[in-house]
């Protein structure tokens, strides 16, 4: 029991990821009629808003070391530090929450750039030309930010209220041998949230009303007077946003390297896949389905049954779901159907 | 059309192919690219763009797994060098008949769905063949290693020769591909791949290849029409793959070892730029696009910045920095960069590849006296 549970509690962080870049991708799909190779390359540029906020903030001076008394030591301080003390320290650890406020602006301005600059134009190419071009943006933006940020990975640190693990065992009352790292928990409620407020703002507003009206018929939305592209290029900044969002709070999980858009963006496209193009509860429900079947084939257990299973099942699930139900789980018809 | 006449322009098409190929080492030369190792990849890679275009080209199926085949090809051929001889003939064919075979069940399951889902679904398998490759299927693979060959291997058929020391060298019925400082291995390959261009020349013009195009053109009124376009496809599909297998095999005889990371899924991403780099469709396109792309990736790599303090010697001193510093982000370890940008330059302004800009030029030359 407690390690089903263990199991799921793994599931769910990633599930979050998948889910999260899964809805950005849907969206884009579902207004813009677009398959967005490139969206890997988002979850990687939000990671790297942290990374970069995180070296601008620990951009640091030496100064002499005043402990070293025998011979002249210097040490490297942060200029935070340095101005405020405490407070800087504070500040510096919690870079990564703190870059939520820079990641916003900054993915919004590329997903609008990338929208109008490129992909408006292909929107009455085939799909193999939007397949071909984005899967080249990706890879220049990967190129980008492996030559500005070297191959390594960029390991970030969390706040220390969030560090260490949590008992979750005990809140459930299930004894006290599931524990489970904060941060992980943060990612998943984190992620929620954003789904929910992404749900709540095509729900509730009346922009979003236009934006779900379009999806189900462009052409009458035009007609009635709406420019619904100019709606549409908003929708693919915020599609934008919430990928570098969710690649952004995955840096303490996994630190980022150049090509951790791509490894996402394979698996995203299944998740997507499964869920249903087009459907965005079919994104999220895949997306933490397929998070937590994954974290189920890597226990031992199973693993001893069924060796390597753990490398192949959600492409085993994806096959076995195309194949059974094409439209996928949520998937409406007439949605990409050939 | 005079189907006689294709027949003739076709002929000789392949001839002047086969001369340019195979004359290779020579025009190549002013190039400095002219040396056995570079010359095999660029003939290896237009065989498996040949055949990647059979199915993409021809039906339109994208397939974002193709490098799976190049993969089970390479290991099949290694396994025959390890176990029975080092003859490539027999190595090659079970290579190819293998990833035939592994392209049979793949298209079956993949062709059920056409368009974006086709890709993914090839994406997915591949994707779980490579996983497969360094995981469960070590014994086969030999992991991260790579599959090599090694002194204790068993070597049935050629006990009768006499075991030298070392490992014996991959040959063809007793002569060495390494022969001729490397050309003999070229010069095999650049058979292959005049005998696979010969195959997808008669290919394109057969009615099966029309067939291929109609699907490509309107699958659903090929359908109307009562007819099953799905054999069609699979056939085009374990084609290609058997292409992407041969070249595989080629691979592992020129330099007998395999390695999963010939599998990832950014290998097929590469053909899929060879084809379109040189033209989709067309039929020297593929490989054009091929040795462009090889010749490119092995000279940008090797630039480095003194290179570059050399090429731009004769600027102000101020500016040899700036631009050895810009240049440098394309050369090098950067050189896919270059590769990014150049596929999105083509996608965006030159659909149809090389070809259509050749065809674009020569329009304009064409023109001009019927204006006069």
């Amino acid at each position: 029991m407690d390690a089903i549970l263990l199991q799921i509690l793994n599931g769910l962080d990633k599930g979050g990821a998948y889910a999260l870049i899964a809805l950005g991708l849907t969206l884009i799909f579902g207004t813009l009629g677009v398959v967005n190779f490139a969206h890997g390359a988002l979850f990687m540029l939000g990671a790297f808003c942290a990374v970069s906020l995180n070296k601008m903030m620990t951009a640091s001076v030496k100064v002499k070391d005043e402990s070293v008394t025998f011979f002249e030591a210097f040490k490297e301080v942060p200029y935070l530090e340095l101005w405020l003390g405490e407070t800087g320290t504070t500040l510096i650890s919690w870079s990564v929450p703190l870059s939520i406020l820079l990641a916003i602006p900054v993915m919004l301005f590329i997903g609008l750039a990338m929208e109008r600059g490129l992909i408006r134009h292909f929107y009455r190419r085939p799909h193999a030309d939007q397949i071909l071009v984005t899967f080249g943006l990706a890879i220049v933006l990967q190129e980008i930010v492996k030559a500005s940020f070297g191959a390594n990975p960029h390991p970030q640190a969390v706040p220390e209220m969030f560090s260490g693990t949590a008992n979750v065992g005990a809140l459930f009352g299930l004894g006290d041998n599931i524990v489970y790292p904060i941060w992980r928990l943060v990612y998943f409620f984190f992620s929620m949230s954003i789904i929910g407020m992404v749900f709540a703002f095509l729900q509730f507003t009346t922009f979003g009303m236009v934006v779900r009206a379009g999806m189900a018929d462009r052409e009458t939305v035009q007609l009635l007077g709406i420019n619904i592209t100019k709606r549409f290029s908003i929708v693919f900044g915020l599609a934008a946003v919430v990928s570098g969002l969710a690649g952004l709070m995955y840096t303490p999980i996994l630190p980022p390297d150049y090509h951790i858009g791509m490894d996402f963006l394979v698996l995203s496209f299944v998740v997507v896949v499964v869920g249903g193009m087009g459907s965005l509860p079919g994104a999220v429900l895949a997306g933490f389905l397929l998070g937590i079947l994954q974290s189920f084939a890597s226990m031992n257990e199973v693993k001893s049954v069924l060796p390597g299973i753990d490398q192949i099942i959600i492409y085993l699930i994806a096959m076995v779901v195309l194949l059974v139900r094409p439209r996928g789980l949520l998937g409406r018809k007439g949605v990409m159907e050939d | 059309m005079n189907t006689v006449a294709t027949k003739k322009k076709d002929n000789l098409m392949v001839l002047i192919f086969a001369a340019v190929v195979l004359s290779m080492p020579v025009w190549l030369q002013p190039f400095g690219a002219a040396y056995p190792d570079l010359m095999q990849k660029f003939v290896i890679f237009g065989l498996f763009a040949v055949g990647f275009n059979i199915l993409f080209g021809q039906t339109g199926y994208l397939s974002f797994g193709h490098a799976a085949f190049i993969g089970v090809g390479s290991y099949a051929t290694v396994w025959v060098f390890k176990l029975y001889t080092m003859n490539i003939v027999p190595a090659i064919l079970f290579g190819v008949l293998v990833s035939g075979v592994f392209a049979l069940v793949i298209g079956f399951i993949c062709l059920r769905r056409t368009g974006i889902y086709f890709s993914i679904l090839t994406l997915a398998l591949a994707q779980m063949s490579y996983n497969l490759a360094y995981s469960v299927l070590t014994p086969i693979t030999n992991g991260e290693t790579g599959l090599q060959l090694s002194l204790d291997d068993p070597r049935a058929w050629d006990a009768a020769q006499v075991q030298g020391e070392g490992i014996p060298a991959t040959n063809f019925f007793g002569m060495e591909m390494s022969a001729w400082d490397g050309l003999f291995g070229f010069y095999v390959c650049a058979a292959v791949l005049i005998l696979g261009f010969y195959i997808s020349v008669r290919i394109t013009r057969s009615s099966f290849g029309s067939m291929l195009r109609g699907i490509k053109t309107n699958q659903q009124r090929m359908t109307y029409t009562g007819l099953n376009t799905r054999p069609y496809a699979l056939s085009a599909f374990v084609i290609s793959g058997m292409y992407a297998g041969l070249a595989g095999s080629l691979m592992a005889a020129v330099d007998p070892l395999a390695g999963a990371e010939r599998m990832q899924w950014t290998a097929s991403g590469e053909v899929v730029l060879m084809t379109i780099l040189g033209g989709v469709g067309t039929l020297i396109g593929p490989v054009l696009g091929a040795a462009v792309i090889k010749y490119f990736e092995n000279i940008f790599s090797a630039i480095n910045t003194s290179v570059l303090a050399d090429f731009y010697s004769f600027l102000p001193d101020g500016l040899i920095d700036i631009f050895v510093g810009v240049s440098a982000l394309f050369v090098g370890k950067g050189w896919h960069l270059t590769l990014g940008l150049m596929f999105m330059l083509v996608v965006i302004f030159l659909p149809g590849g090389i070809m259509e800009g050749i065809d674009r030029i020569k329009n304009r030359f064409a023109k001009k006296p019927q204006q006069d």
